[in-house]
Order: structure tokens, then C-alpha cells, then sequence
């Protein structure tokens, strides 16, 4: 058996920024060496609300992209979406605040060996993490194109920089308030043929999650996709993470979001029974 | 004085006897709180500890309940995870041989539905090579009595554990895992101890709940969970206290909501032997060997020369108290 989060480091972390985009908060955090070792698909388990808290868990982010370069050294972006006491605290803290951290946890999407035609799919905030992940396709001469959706304007989350590594970029929003009216599932059958779409990549609500997979497996496309399970430690100890995944032999077990994903095969993950007694 | 403070590390005894075996230092992960321990190979080496107490194991590949699986609570959490395992024969053939391979010191934590599954289950150990001791969990639903919990029924935990006895001979000492949800606890310990308990462990979580006020209905998959973490460490040092005053002479791996050293000097104090962390590993991948150098330095700043001196140091009469 590989070793489990091999890379992974907890280690204190200055906040070198903390700026407001539309709903969310994106923040920039100096880590170092770590950035070298992180993967477009890991995440990182955050020590929120300080020593004295009553938050005892850690809160768990996708790394939406990291870069060895900048001025800081390496640095991790998050998009936060303030929502809960432990991400409410964290998208208050300031530039040099030091964070206690975990990273890179969990696995990484997938690269295709060859250039082949993708398609990426984003719900929410949880188009973050795409946008790293475009970059290192684009590099590997992939075509890359992108749809983001949400149920409303505010909550899409398109920086302008992000459109660099796509070939195109569109939103969908469920009320009609930013780019066409509708569902972002909608158009992904059209592009899978249009384009020979050879792998499908996302990130977003887990209805999202298994609406893409009923689409791919309908066209026998790759579905790559980030999942979201409430988790209490992110390192594969609590097993609070569990989803039902199917193996090659057809048998079902619960296994952790933590480890065995964020990033699973969508075919593989029985969308149908989540939450249920299996 | 920094001599004699350095002299004072080297010569301190850190190491503690726990149902008949010994361990180098008195810090142990809580069964259920470190999986099989690959996971936290990854932030420490596992032999560093005193020793890790495995994720009770059942007899057959259990899948356990329904997500939603925890809820966080004010300094605590709430787990129902239903004993999610592998079965006892992949986990003797896999995670056994891979803590050996570390030079882990094993606990094994054992679960069952039924009197005979404990049996059962301690048969296959018997033979195993590399286990220090049992741990007998028996905060189970008992299937032969309406599912009523092995712990909480002073005759089927003193069943439980003589089964277990039996099975085993005096091969591998057997700790007994209580729960705190029972009205008179040092019964309950007696009981297991002459049933041939050498140990016991105290204590498992509180039975709680969460209602989510936007569905109204129960949080959890399960409805009902496990409460650990700090909120529930007081009702843990009572009853380490409690039981250790009744029966001095029974080591107890005492835990409930240890997160720091001053946490498990506490707990020493009160009568344990040695502590299990559980929820602090969730929060800090670390926090064993965090605890584990503060309640050393602790105790050598208290003047202590081993571990063993402070185990029950709470129940000792004042001198003053006697003269009077």
C-alpha cells in the first residue's frame, strides 16, 4: 500500500493576503516549499478561530492554485466562501496572521498523458480550484474549455486572469443574472460531442457532481470530480468522510473522501447511495 | 540550574505498566482515532508513542452508518460512524502486520453484537504475534438483549469479559472499555475486573445529539452519536477519579477530551496509568507527540522522578489533614 498523503507537512503559515471577490475571499498564504508539492485537486486543513477556540477541527480548502515564483516564495491561493463560524474567522484575518496548516492532503486530478480536448466544470466557488488545474492541462497541450454555474450572479467566481489558460469560458446562472439562463449541465452533452471531449473535470455541489456523471457515462467520457463531504480530521483517521464507491469487482464500500479523494472517478461513486445506509 | 534540570530528563521514568505490560512512555492513541495508524505514520514515527490503540474490530467487513457522520459541537464533537471496519481477518493479515513492521506497540481493540463474537474475536488474536493487549469494547448494542448496550448492563459486561478470559487464557491482557453513560461506574468496573480484566480504559463518548434547525430533524445519519473533545474531559477525570479510588490496584488508560499535557497530568493525577488521545489527533496530526513532550516536562517541573508517582496523586492525604 502507498503511503498515505505522502508530501503532506503541518506547518505555521503567514497570511501575506486577504481580498474580497464578489462573495468570497481570496487569500494568499506563504508556504513555502509546500507549494511545490501541491496538485491542482489536493486540498489543505486549516486550524481556525485560535488557541482558545471551541472549533476543535480543523476546516478543510481546496487549493485553487499555487505558485513557486512569487515575490512571497511559494504561496497557496484559497477561495473562501465565508459561510460557517471556522470560514467566517479565517476570511477575517489579516495579512501576517500565521495559520496553522496541512497541506497538500488528498488526491490530485488526474493529467491525461496526451493533448486531448477537456472540458471543466465549476459550481459555485467551487470553480477555484479549475483554474490551477487549467494551467497545468494547457501546458500539457490539452484544449481547454470552461463552464462555470451558480444559482445567481454573485456567487460565480470567474477571475479575469483565469481566462488566460481556457480556449473559451461560459456561465450559466440558474436566475439569468450573469451569462445565459439555466443549468451549467445543460450545454455538456452538446460540447462533449461538438468537441470529442476526451475527460470531463469538476468541482462544485455534489447534485452538480452526480448530474455530470449520469452525462458522462452516457458518452463513456472520463468524469473527474472534486467531491465535498463534511470531514472532521482531512488526514484519514475520523471516518466521518465516507462515500459509497463502487471497485473494479463491483463491490461497494464507504470510503474516504479524505484519502481516496477529494478527486474520485465519477462512474465509480454511486451518487444514489449518498446517505444512505449502504 | 540548568544542570540539574538536564540531569533531571535524563534519569525521569517516563514509562508505565498497563494491564501487565510495559510501555516505554504513557501516551496512546484512543481506538477509533487513528484509523490503523498508516495515516498518521505520514506526521510522526508510530514506535515514538507509547503505544496505538487500533479502531475496534468486528468480526466481518462492516460498511457502519449513514453520512452524515459528525457534527461539531462547542469544544467537542459528535461521531456516528457504526464501527466501519475491514473484519477481523483483513485486519490481522493487513494493519497488524504493517504496525509490526513500524515497531508499534499494539493495542487491539475488539467490538461484537454477541457474548460469543468477543470470543470469537480474541480466538483469532490468541495466536497473533506482536500485540501487547485487548482492548475489549463494550459500548455495543447487545443483539441478544434488545440491543441493549453491552456496557451499560453490569451482568453482560462481566459476560463480555469473561468470555473473552476464557478464550484467550493469560496469554494477552485484556483492558476493559467502559462507558460513562451508566449510573454507578465503579459497579460496573468490578465487575469486569474480577470477571479477569487487567486494565480498564475510561472512558468511551457520551451519547448526544444535534438537531439541524433548518430540516428540524436529527443531524446525524444515525440520529444519535458519540460525544468527545474537551466538553467532555470533567465527567472523564470523574470518572478515572471515582473508579481509581475503588480499585487502586487496576491500571486505567484514562481519556475524554485530552488535548494538552496539563490535560494528561490531570488525568494522571486522577488515577490513570496512562492516557489515550482521540479527538485532538482530528485537529492536530501531532498532537500525541505534542502532549506527550508537555507531560514530561510537567511532571519534571513538579519535582517527580517517574511517571509512576504521579499516577493518583490527587487521592493522596495531606499530612496536615492527619496531624489535625
Amino acid at each position: 500500500m502507498a503511503q498515505i498523503n505522502k508530501g503532506a507537512q503541518q506547518v505555521l503559515a503567514p497570511i501575506v493576503s486577504n481580498k474580497k471577490v464578489g462573495q468570497y475571499h481570496q487569500i494568499i498564504i506563504n508556504v513555502a516549499d509546500l507549494a511545490a508539492v501541491c496538485k491542482p485537486g489536493n486540498f489543505v486543513a486549516i486550524s481556525v478561530g485560535g488557541d482558545t477556540s471551541s472549533m476543535i477541527l480543523r476546516r478543510a480548502f481546496a487549493i485553487s492554485r499555487v505558485s513557486t515564483s512569487s515575490t512571497f516564495g511559494g504561496t497557496m491561493e484559497l477561495i473562501v466562501a465565508p459561510h460557517g463560524q471556522g470560514s467566517k474567522w479565517l476570511c477575517a484575518q489579516g495579512e501576517g496572521v500565521v495559520l496553522d496548516i496541512v497541506a497538500p492532503l488528498g488526491t490530485a486530478f488526474g493529467i491525461p498523458t496526451e493533448a486531448v480536448p477537456v472540458l471543466l466544470v465549476g459550481g459555485g466557488y467551487g470553480s477555484a480550484p479549475l483554474f490551477g488545474l487549467a494551467e497545468v492541462l494547457n501546458a500539457r497541450g490539452c484544449r481547454v474549455d470552461m463552464l462555470l454555474g451558480a444559482s445567481t450572479a454573485s456567487k460565480i467566481y470567474a477571475p479575469m486572469e483565469g481566462k488566460r489558460a481556457v480556449n473559451s469560458m461560459r456561465i450559466y446562472t440558474e436566475d439569468g443574472s450573469m451569462g445565459q439562463a439555466g443549468r451549467v449541465t445543460d450545454p455538456i452533452p452538446e460540447i462533449i460531442k461538438d468537441l470529442d471531449i476526451a475527460v470531463v473535470y469538476s468541482c462544485g455541489p455534489m447534485a452538480m457532481l452526480s448530474a455530470i456523471t449520469k452525462i458522462t457515462d452516457s458518452f463513456s467520457v472520463v468524469h473527474q470530480c472534486a467531491v465535498e463531504e463534511a470531514m472532521a480530521c482531512g488526514i484519514g483517521v475520523c471516518m466521518t468522510c465516507v462515500l459509497p464507491v463502487k471497485d473494479q469487482a463491483g463491490n461497494v464500500s464507504m470510503l474516504r473522501s479524505c484519502i481516496d479523494g477529494p478527486v474520485m472517478d465519477g462512474s465509480s461513486v454511486q451518487w444514489s447511495l449518498v446517505g444512505q445506509q449502504p | 540550574m540548568e544542570f540539574s534540570w538536564s540531569t533531571a530528563m535524563t534519569t525521569f521514568d517516563f514509562s508505565t505498566t498497563i494491564a501487565n505490560t510495559w510501555f516505554p512512555a504513557p501516551t496512546f492513541t484512543a481506538s477509533g482515532c487513528a484509523s490503523s495508524g498508516r495515516e498518521l505514520a505520514q506526521f510522526f514515527p508510530l514506535r515514538e508513542m507509547g503505544g496505538i490503540v487500533t479502531k475496534s474490530v468486528m468480526s466481518k467487513v462492516r460498511t457502519g452508518r449513514p453520512t452524515p457522520r459528525m457534527a461539531e459541537t462547542p469544544s467537542g464533537m459528535l461521531n456516528s460512524i457504526g464501527l466501519q471496519g475491514p473484519g477481523i481477518d483483513a485486519f490481522i493479515a493487513k494493519d497488524i502486520s504493517y504496525l509490526v513492521e513500524q515497531k508499534a506497540r499494539i493495542i487491539v481493540s475488539i467490538a461484537g453484537e454477541t457474548v460469543e463474537e468477543y470470543s470469537t474475536l480474541a480466538r483469532k488474536l490468541r495466536s497473533v504475534s506482536g500485540i501487547s493487549a485487548i482492548e475489549v469494547n463494550i459500548s455495543c448494542p447487545n443483539v441478544e438483549n434488545r440491543g441493549l448496550v453491552f456496557a451499560c448492563d453490569p451482568e453482560a459486561s462481566r459476560r463480555v469479559i469473561d468470555g473473552v478470559r476464557r478464550t484467550i487464557g493469560g496469554e494477552l491482557p485484556i483492558i476493559a472499555k467502559l462507558s460513562p453513560d451508566v449510573t454507578d461506574l465503579v459497579s460496573i468496573a468490578r465487575g469486569v475486573v474480577d470477571a479477569g480484566a487487567d486494565g480498564l480504559a475510561l472512558i468511551n463518548t457520551v451519547l448526544g445529539m444535534v438537531i439541524n434547525v433548518d430540516t428540524m430533524r436529527p443531524h446525524l445519519g444515525g440520529k444519535t452519536g458519540g460525544l468527545s473533545g474537551p466538553a467532555i474531559r470533567p465527567i472523564a477525570v470523574r470518572a478515572v477519579y471515582q473508579v481509581h479510588a475503588a480499585l487502586p490496584n487496576t491500571p486505567i488508560l484514562g481519556m475524554g477530551g485530552i488535548a494538552s499535557g496539563k490535560d494528561a497530568l490531570e488525568m494522571i493525577l486522577a488515577g490513570a496509568s496512562g492516557v489515550s488521545i482521540g479527538t485532538a489527533s482530528f485537529g492536530n496530526p501531532t498532537a500525541i507527540m505534542k502532549i506527550q513532550n508537555e507531560l514530561k516536562q510537567l511532571l519534571i517541573d513538579r519535582g517527580f522522578t517517574s511517571l509512576k508517582q504521579a499516577i493518583g496523586y490527587a487521592h493522596r492525604v495531606e499530612a496536615e489533614n492527619t496531624d489535625a
